[in-house]
């Protein structure tokens, strides 16, 4: 399995994302900069944290213009695994990949320690290594990351099963009905505010994070006939 | 020609600056201030003189890059 980890001027959780893969499920990962104008060799795009273009305007809006989102959005049609974390999660709503938007935290303040998350959808291709339900432990550090959808979105992604991670205690943003993260309707992009690749060993305080790329690869693998990794 | 575009939360939004600014000015005496909505102003220069041209031209620019529709709403003058 091929991973990409795509580099805007600004991301700073790329090195965490990539290196995260490689401790966790030891594939291919390579670093593809947003100039980047094909992603046919990729299985899994991983779309990492930082501050994309400054978030000159708002978070991700500049980035969701790069040359490497339009390659995001064919491999989203094609079905490819694609995780947007923090503001990769940002620049996925921006891009209209993920419903919604992510606006300045009710606090004002940016956050940044471990948050409980409860599962809600252990069925996406980066979360069927967790149970569903499961509460895990995952940092949060964001400043603008109060997910908001009009009520009429909100029940779609109900019926959908699109909310994959509703914060399991204190919510630490004001986002709406607690969503931590969400899928789009074919389940194969999910975006989180949460840094799941922070969270890949118990050194770090948690290792529940490692499971999202244990996740993708067992979906991968059952995807192209190869035996699971559990 | 020149363009003032405003860009502003949408009422059923949350605005947390808006609400601290709000508190700021109670806290001034200001009592008489009620709810308070922070938004965007933007001024473009456009290399044109066409009216109807500018407005179509800077409604896209607004629905694709200056606004967030999801949360926000839009609305620019043209000037010359």
């Amino acid at each position: 399995m091929k991973f990409a980890v795509l580099v805007f001027p600004g991301s700073n959780c790329d090195i965490d994302c990539y290196k995260a893969v490689e401790d966790t499920v030891g594939e291919q990962v390579d670093y593809v900069f947003h100039t980047a104008t094909d992603l046919s060799a990729y299985d899994a795009i991983l779309v990492p944290g930082g501050f994309s273009y400054g978030d000159y305007l708002r978070c991700g809006a500049i980035a969701q213009f790069a040359p490497v989102m339009a390659e995001v959005k064919k491999a989203a049609e094609e079905g490819k695994f694609i995780l947007g974390i923090c503001n990769g999660f940002q620049i996925l709503t921006e891009a209209g990949l993920l419903p919604g938007a992510l606006i300045r935290n009710n606090s004002l303040k940016f956050r940044c320690h471990q948050v409980g998350l409860t599962v809600e959808n252990a069925k996406t291709g980066f979360t069927n290594d967790f149970a569903q339900g499961e509460v895990i432990t995952i940092p949060i550090a964001h400043g603008e990351g109060s997910y908001y959808v009009d009520d009429e979105t909100l029940a779609a992604l109900k019926a959908n099963d699109q909310i994959v991670f509703r914060y399991a205690g204190e919510n630490p943003n004001g986002s709406v009905d607690n969503i931590a993260g969400v899928c789009n309707e074919a389940g194969n992009v999910v975006g989180m505010m949460p840094h799941p690749e922070r969270a890949v060993k118990e050194i770090l305080g948690s290792a529940d994070g490692a499971r999202m790329f244990t996740s993708v690869l067992n979906a991968w693998r059952e995807r192209n006939g190869a035996a699971s990794i559990r | 020609m020149k363009a003032k575009v405003y860009v502003t939360i949408k009422q059923n939004v949350l605005d947390p600056q808006g609400n601290a600014v709000q508190g700021a000015l109670h806290t001034l005496g200001f009592n008489e201030v009620g709810k308070v909505r922070i938004g965007k102003y933007l001024e473009l220069d456009l290399d044109t003189n066409d009216r109807a041209q500018a407005e179509e031209k800077l409604k896209v620019m607004c629905e694709k890059l200056l606004a967030n529709t999801v949360v926000e709403d839009y609305r620019f003058e043209l000037e010359g």
